[in-house]
């Protein structure tokens, strides 16, 4: 009797090949799991049903190392990360697609573990995976897994949110504390000797977007801070509208656990990556019941009005520190790095 | 030249253990102190124990402080 | 004996615990403190230099140059290690890591420091094994999970991390470990203070580095208001130590006696950290040592000793080293000796970025131009 999927422990260069080991993966690993009537038909091309509306399109791609970090992993990152974006366009996500690159050796069971995590994060967001592929490359030459996703979400006819609307007198929210999802995955590298409680804070925010869309007026941007974390996209947002945006840190929520941890490897904060927050400008006439519609929310609980947007230093954005001084807030070039000094 | 942060011993394995502030854990290194104990605050940098913190003088400079914020 | 903190409406603190740091950055005492400064400067004009990139860090972070009065000029010195390590370091440091089977265990600081023609962290880039550590015994557990490899670590910094090596070097000997070495640069600080004194630049007085001084005890600069007559007052990091500290140098100026005092007293204590000093002194010795825009300073170098030769990655793994080279029009040295502000170099801003720098002033995060550039000091 030939062995199924479940019985080989390791990713075969066959998995990725088309024939019947790659049905096998597809028919006993992935469609148990994420199976719906759309993925299910399993043609070239899914067909899907008119959307009545504006349609959000977006990509991505997750190669994050390590790939299973506390709270979270690469599974869960590539479906929030894409549900997040469409949200972050004032959609509704509503469809992903799923494509991973798999290394030659890959233990099944991780799959398993990922496929899982996509499976859950998908049901939480309420989304649909449609499509998707799998290729499997030569030991050496992907990090375990690589997944790229493309994520479509439909937009209302009535809102616009975009980087570029925010106005001065407007207040700058945001939606959680700061530095989670990159401190947590850099307590868990080796070499740094520390080890913390902090967990990563990925989760799906369109539920959290769409009632604060639907319960207030006047919303003018959103961007979830990843990458670069908040400066990054209170930056983009500063240039792209040509407004000054001036910070409070008094206001700015960061846990006493990620505070430490940056203090120890001389890390800032507001430069740290995070997978489950997002800044909001908008009109300040709705700024504090915008909060309490957040604070309704798990991942909004610590939702707080931080600062606001002036038509002074357009472009820049400011902080105005505890000791009442004010300094700049530049993009970070590059990554931090642990430092001694 | 020198980000150290005052860190509590939390636990001790001959000449090393583990210090914590904040919640966050480190291995430190006590070679370089004599006579560590749990519960001492030490100041740590670069993964090791430099100095003890002095509680007494910590509350001193504090009080200097604090003077000078009510006379202001 | 309990030492805690009570700050209203909370449980008492201990002093040493991560909340009772706030008490060192109370708004209303910054406030106090920067009255006193200028009432007591009195519209005298004074500089000082600050010679720990910690401090040029902490003075940028919170602005504290805007609580100071006009007539009070705060400088960098050369207190970043990163600033002041030669290319030749850099381009050894590269050398190695292109050897077979070397792993390089690097503090973050060192990663984007340009050496002549590359730097540690476009070698990464180029599939070199090359690993960030906080501390060396993390390289020291890489050095055992790797017995194939030779691991060196790349000893930079002043008396406050060189201990923390010097640890390092006598648990190899001691456990025969023989896949671990340090390529050593690390420098002394108050030689260079010693040089500044007697320069171009007029200095009032120094903060001195309150880490390094832990360790060597504040007597170290007391040839600086005894031979110069130029004021020292060692400071903590937090934005109050440093304004107090500004203050203690204001008086001394203003009183015309001249001493070393501490501000850091919860840290500084008289003779410094003896065992520190020990295990520094078993492993190294001082020498001559290159600064980068300094030059040679006599005897402000260590090196490690002959009984730990076996561990000297400078003797023990000869490669061929480029000849090192500056980056022409680079002004690192006058902006390291207080003698020129970033913007005054025709690089700043312009050609020499935190993304694309040109000099270790830019690249290290508390270099004088990567601070200036970062907080916008102008």
């Amino acid at each position: 009797m030939k062995p199924s999927v479940q019985e080989i422990k390791e990713i075969r260069l066959a998995h990725g090949g088309g024939g019947t080991l790659s049905q096998r993966l597809l028919h006993e690993l992935i469609i148990p799991v994420l199976g719906n009537p759309l993925l299910n038909t399993l043609d070239d091309s899914v067909l899907l049903p008119d959307p009545g509306s504006r349609l959000a399109f977006t990509t991505d791609s997750f190669v994050v190392q390590p790939l299973f970090f506390p709270g979270g992993d690469i599974g869960r990152l590539a479906v929030c990360g894409t549900v997040n974006d469409l949200a972050m366009a004032g959609a509704v996500p509503k469809y992903i697609s799923l494509g991973m690159i798999l290394e030659e050796g890959f233990p099944v069971a991780d799959l398993k573990t990922v496929i899982g995590s996509v499976r859950a994060a998908a049901e939480e967001a309420g989304v649909l995976v449609v499509a998707g592929d799998t290729k499997v490359v030569e030991k050496g030459k992907a990090d375990g897994i690589f997944i790229n996703t493309a994520g479509i979400g439909m937009v209302p006819a009535n809102k616009t949110v975009s980087a570029s609307l925010a106005a001065p007198g407007d207040a700058v929210l945001v939606s959680g504390s700061l530095g989670r999802h990159g401190m947590a995955v850099l307590s868990s590298r080796e070499g740094l000797g520390i080890r913390t409680a902090i967990s990563s804070d990925v989760a799906p925010l369109n539920h959290l977007v769409f009632s604060l869309m639907e319960s207030c007026e006047g919303v003018h941007s959103l961007r979830d801070a990843t990458r670069g974390g908040l400066a990054a996209v209170l930056n983009e947002i500063a240039v792209s509208s040509g407004v000054g945006i001036e910070l409070d840190e008094r206001s700015i929520p960061v846990g006493e656990d990620v505070q430490a941890a940056c203090d120890l490897l001389g890390f800032d904060p507001l430069y740290v990556a995070n997978e489950g927050v997002f800044a909001v400008v908008m009109d300040q006439r709705e700024a504090d019941h915008a909060v309490q519609i957040l604070k309704g929310f798990e991942y909004g609980r610590n939702a707080a009005r931080i600062g606001r947007v002036s038509k002074e230093s357009p472009g820049r954005v400011t902080l105005r520190t505890n000791l009442g001084t004010c300094r700049i807030i530049d993009p970070l070039s590059g990554e931090q790095l642990p430092r001694i000094c | 030249m020198c980000l150290a942060v005052p860190m509590k011993v939390v636990e001790i394995h001959g000449d090393t253990g583990v210090v914590e502030t904040g919640g966050v854990r480190q291995d430190a290194g006590f070679q370089l102190l004599e006579g560590v104990k749990n519960g001492d605050y030490v100041i740590v940098h670069a993964g090791f124990a430099i100095q003890r913190l002095d509680e007494a003088e910590a509350l001193e400079t504090l009080a200097l402080f604090k003077g000078l914020e009510k006379a202001s | 004996m309990s030492y805690s903190l009570q700050i209203e409406d909370s449980p008492p603190l201990a002093a040493g615990s991560f909340k009772a740091q706030e008490a060192f950055r109370q708004p209303a005492a910054a406030q106090a403190l920067s009255q006193a400064i200028l009432k007591e400067a009195q519209g005298r004009p004074m500089v000082f230099m600050e010679v720990c990139g910690t401090h040029t860090m902490s003075i940028a972070r919170y602005g504290l140059a805007s609580l100071l009065p006009e007539n009070i000029r705060l400088i960098s010195g050369p207190g970043c290690p990163v600033c002041v390590t030669p290319n030749s370091f850099i381009d050894r440091a590269v050398a190695l890591a292109r050897q077979p089977d070397t792993v390089i265990a690097t503090f973050g600081d060192m990663m984007k420091v340009p050496g002549s023609s590359s730097s540690l962290d476009r070698e990464h880039a180029r599939g070199r094994d090359i690993r960030v550590v906080t501390s060396t015994l993390e390289a020291l557990k890489l050095a055992v999970k790797s017995p194939g490899k030779q691991v060196i670590f790349l000893g930079v910094g002043f008396e406050t991390t060189a201990p923390t090596v010097a640890v390092s070097l006598i648990e190899v000997k001691k456990s025969g470990i023989d896949n671990y070495s340090v390529l050593c640069g690390h420098k002394r600080m108050p030689p260079p203070m010693e040089a500044l004194s007697s320069g171009e630049m007029r200095i009032d007085g120094y903060l001195c580095p309150g880490h390094v001084s832990a360790v060597i005890g504040p007597e170290a600069y007391r040839f600086i208001p005894d031979r110069f007559g130029i004021g020292c007052v060692v400071s903590g990091f937090e934005p109050l130590d440093i304004l107090q500290s500004i203050l203690m140098l204001v008086r001394q100026v203003r009183s015309g006696r001249f001493s070393v005092e501490v501000e850091y007293t919860r840290a500084v204590k008289p003779g410094g950290n003896e065992k520190a000093l020990q295990i520094l002194s078993a492993a190294f010795e001082t020498c001559d040592s290159e600064w980068r825009g300094l030059g040679e300073i006599a005897g402000s170098g260590f090196k490690i000793r002959e009984t730990l030769a076996g561990h000297d990655a400078g003797n023990r793994f000869p490669v061929f080293v480029e000849p090192p080279r500056e980056a022409a029009g680079c002004l690192c040295g006058k902006v390291l000796k207080g003698l020129l502000e970033p913007t005054e170099c025709g690089h700043f801003g312009k050609s020499c970025t935190p993304d694309f720098p040109v000099g270790p002033c830019m690249v290290s995060t508390e270099g004088t131009c990567a601070a200036y550039y970062k907080y916008h000091l102008t």
